[in-house]
């Protein structure tokens, strides 16, 4: 059949009528805007996060600074990681857990719609939800945002120890965007084990794909324990309970078990996509397949299996026991082992390869050099006498932010230059992106690598301002210009994401030359996503059976108006991106569920249930709106009903 | 290089230890523990240098539990580095080997290889497995019970600051202290630690690792100090809004000096010897202080809330171990201390200049 390469002509987004407008946006139910809003969502949040981390580096820049309150910083670090994690780094994973899953097995959306749009909503709102906070004194009240830090040690948790709302925030809030990502990720795994096109077995899945699978069956259960503890933290502060009140026979050592149970899986929820993508951007530009697939898929799974005992490797320092802290100590060490297979296949993936060095492919090899450094100083951390030293002190700060900076934000930049083109049709600009990568990469360097010497030197962690004498002061004042650095970067890639989405090179449906379905229909896809349910018959759809392989890639240097080169494998019957492809689903027959408005009603349901809530705590007149989480709870039992009997067409 | 600004008064290394002391191991006299990380850093420094620019310090051990710690830190730190670098030279031979250049033929398709599959699995096990003997090893040999003859103290951290309080006659009595936490050197010192409020971690680095202040829970560090001295201190578990201002002191004494300061603990406040004093003692134990603090010898000072004032004018620092103890930062502390460290339970009182001169008398006068 069609096995010649043929040059796509130039066209824009393909001609298929997409409604468009606000309701459009609102009451969709197509996973790719879905996966868009995500995106969008949570990348604004990252830059709150980010400012949140610069106002914290500009007051640790110089000894005895008071650029802002001892109050102010405590609500910002612990703002700054609840932020990053839950309103960040998840969902932008989420944004593209829902655009590419169902493109890479070959489906035309999720296994539920109205779900996965109800998920984004409720991240939405309680992402703002958990804001709220710090625009009080816009009220006339003081900033009350969360601020006993992230992982919200019992008892200063408790409404003796902080009688302001902070904490009821973080109960709330965490509630609400828990209830998000639980939703999501059952789900993705039933879209996964159900809806893969015929012949995709699940070791013919994109490796990106098993890890969605991997990551979100590790979601659905460390958000369940995670739910428990900040519900009884919630009863605790608002309905007299007393888990975690010593007063009463509460135990502090519960809250951190039951935290650390949810938190170290997290950890892995937020690295093992980021594995999934880089193992999927490294073999398209080094020409080769991933090195030792199985192995890959195997390790991952083992990393989620493994994740769940070693978390009291956190609790080194609160004294369990030398049985325990061995027991801790070697669970962590024998997770290093899957780890550092993956990093040995990257490496073996990109051996004898050809490879290219665009701005996605610098950003994957730069995740393997960072993570690493980051799986070292966890290696040291676990070696339980020596974190006794390490523990609580800025090499831990140095420690996350190599896994989480260098890991998953790295990872997820590269996820954003790989596969830009096919949502948006338009290349990102490679010189910007080359300008992000350098600015990010020194700029995390000079932040966190002095960052071991701080914590080793004697510099604990959460702490507000540091006095003049302990050697701090030259290390602290590098982290802060690094962290400029970063925002510099961050702000080039914010110019290069909103600019190229109209002024971007146009991209055919596979600019990379890459190897998996989604790579098969043209960018941005039509509604339907394919034409025809593709048949596969090989890991590498897009790769297996054809010698050639060539794909020019556009380069801002030495290539203008390079059109994009497609190809269609010999072992995959799909059709090719032609004029069929651009008519409507209508035209072609397909259906596709219908928008719907439920889902953000919904929300805005629980919202409310859970939101208010924050009203019970105050006194007077305000107390009493509290009564609104009645309504919320109406509000959501009526959405309830009328989505389950809302037609389907 | 900085000098150590001089907070402290004569520096207590500059004496000569007891005889029968065992002192700092000839390996750290040496720098051989800092030496990795020194050889890393500059070239040539010695670990007293070191210690002086970095006060606080985990390269500077004084206690055996310090020396374990450490020696596990550097076998960690060689392997460490010794694999990122492995990791870092393949990737550079590989990003310049491995370029794409045009005309060059399709990469050979490899899909993985059992034999090298194995050989990274089995050898980073290895590795581990020889960071985990030493490591095991290690956690049983610091967690063992407190011999006999240790110096028990009782620590209870509260927001925002340390309680010290030290068995003496057989269990039948118990002197108070606050921030100050003095030890004898060459005894083992066995601290009990517990939380009074929120949750603490009591962090000596040259002493050894942290261990957490928790509720309802009893921890223990075991450590032997080896070399007199002054070293700090600093909580290591987020507890409130000053949790960065909760410091303190651990002085080592030679085993003379130590019972010479637990004698005088357990002594009771000195009266005062001159008017100004004897004023300044009127405005402290009949005013508002009376109602948080105790001051031994004084019956109307009966409050618990805050630190056992007793002895407080030998204490080189004050507040948590923030500012040094003089007339001027007391003063200042007296006039209003929520401002030198927010959220403070002690409230600014409000104190008239006057008034707050003689109390700094007296205050200085409890040596």
């Amino acid at each position: 059949m069609a096995s010649t390469a043929t040059v796509a002509t130039p066209h824009h987004v393909a001609a298929h009528k997409a409604p468009t407008g606000i309701w459009s946006w609102i009451t969709t139910v197509d996973h790719k805007r879905i996966g868009i809003l995500y995106g969008v969502t949570s990348f604004l949040f990252f830059l709150v996060g980010g400012l949140e981390a610069i106002l914290v580096r500009i007051q640790l820049a110089v000894p005895n600074n008071d650029f802002i309150s001892a109050e102010l910083y405590n609500q910002l670090f612990t703002m700054h990681a609840l932020t990053m994690i839950f309103l960040a780094l998840m969902p932008l994973t989420a944004a593209f857990f829902n655009y590419l899953v169902p493109l890479q097995i070959g489906a035309r959306d999720v296994a539920f719609p109205r779900l996965n749009a109800l998920s984004y909503w409720i991240f939405l709102f309680g992402g703002i939800f958990f804001n709220i906070g710090f625009l009080l004194p816009l009220f006339g009240g003081e900033s009350q945002a969360p601020n006993a830090g992230w992982f919200a040690y019992a008892p200063i948790t408790t409404r003796t120890y902080t009688p302001g709302l902070n904490m009821d925030f973080y109960v709330l809030g965490l509630q609400i965007v828990g209830l998000s990502s639980i939703i999501a990720s059952l789900n993705f795994i039933i879209t996964i084990i159900n809806l893969r096109a015929p012949g995709m077995r699940l070791m013919r899945m994109p490796i990106f794909t098993w890890m969605v699978l991997v990551t979100n069956v590790l979601i659905v259960t460390a958000m369940a324990v995670f739910t428990i503890a900040v519900t009884e933290l919630m009863f605790d502060r608002m309905f007299g309970t007393n888990f975690f009140n010593p007063a009463k026979g509460g135990d502090p050592m519960m809250w951190q078990h039951l935290f650390w149970i949810f938190g170290h899986p997290e950890v892995y929820i937020l690295i093992l996509p980021i594995m999934g993508m880089v193992s999927e951007v490294l073999p398209t530009f080094s020409r080769k397949p991933l090195f030792g697939y199985n192995v890959m898929v195997f390790s991952g799974i083992l990393i989620g299996w493994l994740g769940w005992g070693v978390w009291s490797h956190h609790m080194f320092a609160t004294g369990m026991g030398p049985i325990a802290d061995t027991f801790f100590a070697l669970s962590t060490m024998l997770i290093a082992i899957p780890t550092g297979i993956k990093i040995f296949n990257w490496l073996g993936t990109m051996w004898g390869g050809a490879i290219r060095f665009t701005t996605a492919m610098n950003f994957s090899i730069a995740f393997i050099a960072m993570f690493t450094l980051g799986g070292i100083s966890g290696v040291m951390h676990s070696v339980a006498p020596a974190d006794l030293q390490q523990t609580d002190t800025y090499f831990v700060v140095a420690h996350l932010h190599y896994v989480f900076f260098g890991g998953t934000v790295l990872g997820l930049w590269s996820g954003m230059y790989y596969w830009y083109p096919k949502v948006f049709g338009r290349m990102l600009d490679e010189r910007l992106g080359h300008v992000h990568f350098w600015l990010t990469l020194i700029g995390m360097n000079v932040t966190f690598f002095p960052m071991h010497f701080l914590g080793l030197f004697g510099m604990p962690r959460r702490i507000f301002t540091y006095a003049d004498n302990l050697g701090f002061n030259e290390m602290n004042m590098l982290a802060t210009v690094g962290s400029l650095m970063i925002s510099l970067g961050t702000l080039v890639f914010a110019f290069n994401l909103f600019t190229a989405w109209k002024r971007g090179r146009v991209a055919g449906p596979n600019p990379w030359g890459a190897s998996t379905l989604e790579w098969s229909i043209p960018s941005p896809p039509p509604e339907y996503n394919f034409r025809e349910l593709p048949v596969v018959r090989s890991r590498m759809p897009l790769w297996e059976g054809d010698p050639t392989k060539e794909a020019a890639i556009p380069h801002g240097r030495h290539e203008e108006d390079t059109q994009t080169v497609s190809f269609a494998g010999k072992t995959a019957e799909m059709p090719f991106p032609d004029d069929e492809s651009k008519m409507s689903a209508h035209d072609l027959g397909i259906h596709l569920p219908p928008p719907s408005y439920w889902p953000v009603v919904l929300a805005a349901g629980i919202t409310l249930t859970f939101g208010g809530l924050i009203f019970r705590p105050l006194d007077g007149a305000l107390h009493n709106l509290w009564y609104v989480s009645i309504l919320g709870v109406v509000l959501t039992a009526v959405s309830i009903y009328s989505w389950a009997f809302e037609p389907g067409h | 290089m900085k000098s150590r600004v001089n907070l402290f008064g004569p520096r207590w290394s500059a004496l000569p230890p007891e005889p029968d002391v065992p002192g700092r191991s000839l390996a750290s006299r040496l720098g051989l523990r800092s030496a990795p990380l020194l050889a890393a850093v500059l070239a040539g420094c010695s670990e007293e240098k070191h210690l002086q620019t970095y006060p606080q310090t985990i390269y500077a051990p004084r206690s055996e539990f310090a020396d374990k710690l450490l020696d596990l830190q550097n076998l960690i730190t060689y392997l460490g580095v010794a694999v990122g670098l492995l990791v870092f030279a393949i990737m550079a031979y590989i990003m310049v080997k491995f370029r794409y250049r045009p005309g060059m033929p399709e990469p050979e398709q490899i899909h993985g290889n059992t034999k090298l599959e194995l050989a990274w699995t089995l050898i980073p096990a290895l590795i581990l497995a020889v960071i985990a003997v030493p490591t095991v090893r290690t956690i049983f040999e610091t967690q063992q019970k407190a011999p006999d003859n240790a110096v028990v103290v009782d620590v209870i951290g509260w927001q925002w600051w340390w309680e010290f309080k030290y068995p003496v006659d057989g269990g039948r009595d118990t002197v108070i202290t606050a921030n100050e936490i003095h030890v004898p050197v060459g005894t083992p010192v066995h601290l009990r630690l517990t939380a009074g409020d929120v949750l603490h971690s009591f962090w000596v680095p040259q002493m050894g690792g942290k261990r957490d202040l928790i509720n309802g829970k009893t921890n223990h560090i075991v450590f032997t100090p080896n070399e007199p001295g002054i070293y700090l201190g600093q909580c290591a578990e987020y507890c409130g809004d000053s949790h960065a201002l909760m410091k303190m002191r651990l002085i080592a004494h030679d085993s003379a000096g130590y019972r010479e300061w637990l004698r005088n603990e357990a002594s009771p406040a000195p009266e005062p010897t001159d008017s100004s004093i004897a004023l300044g003692k009127k405005l402290v134990t009949q005013g508002a202080c009376a109602g948080c603090h105790i001051i031994q010898g004084v019956p109307t000072m009966v409050g618990r809330t805050g630190p056992n004032l007793t002895h407080f004018g030998r204490r080189r620092t004050l507040a948590a171990g923030i500012v040094e103890n003089n007339a001027e930062n007391l003063a200042a502390w007296l006039r209003n201390p929520p401002a030198m460290k927010p959220g403070a339970k002690m409230p600014n009182l409000n104190l008239k200049d006057e008034e707050i001169r003689y109390m700094v008398a007296y205050l200085q006068s409890l040596q």
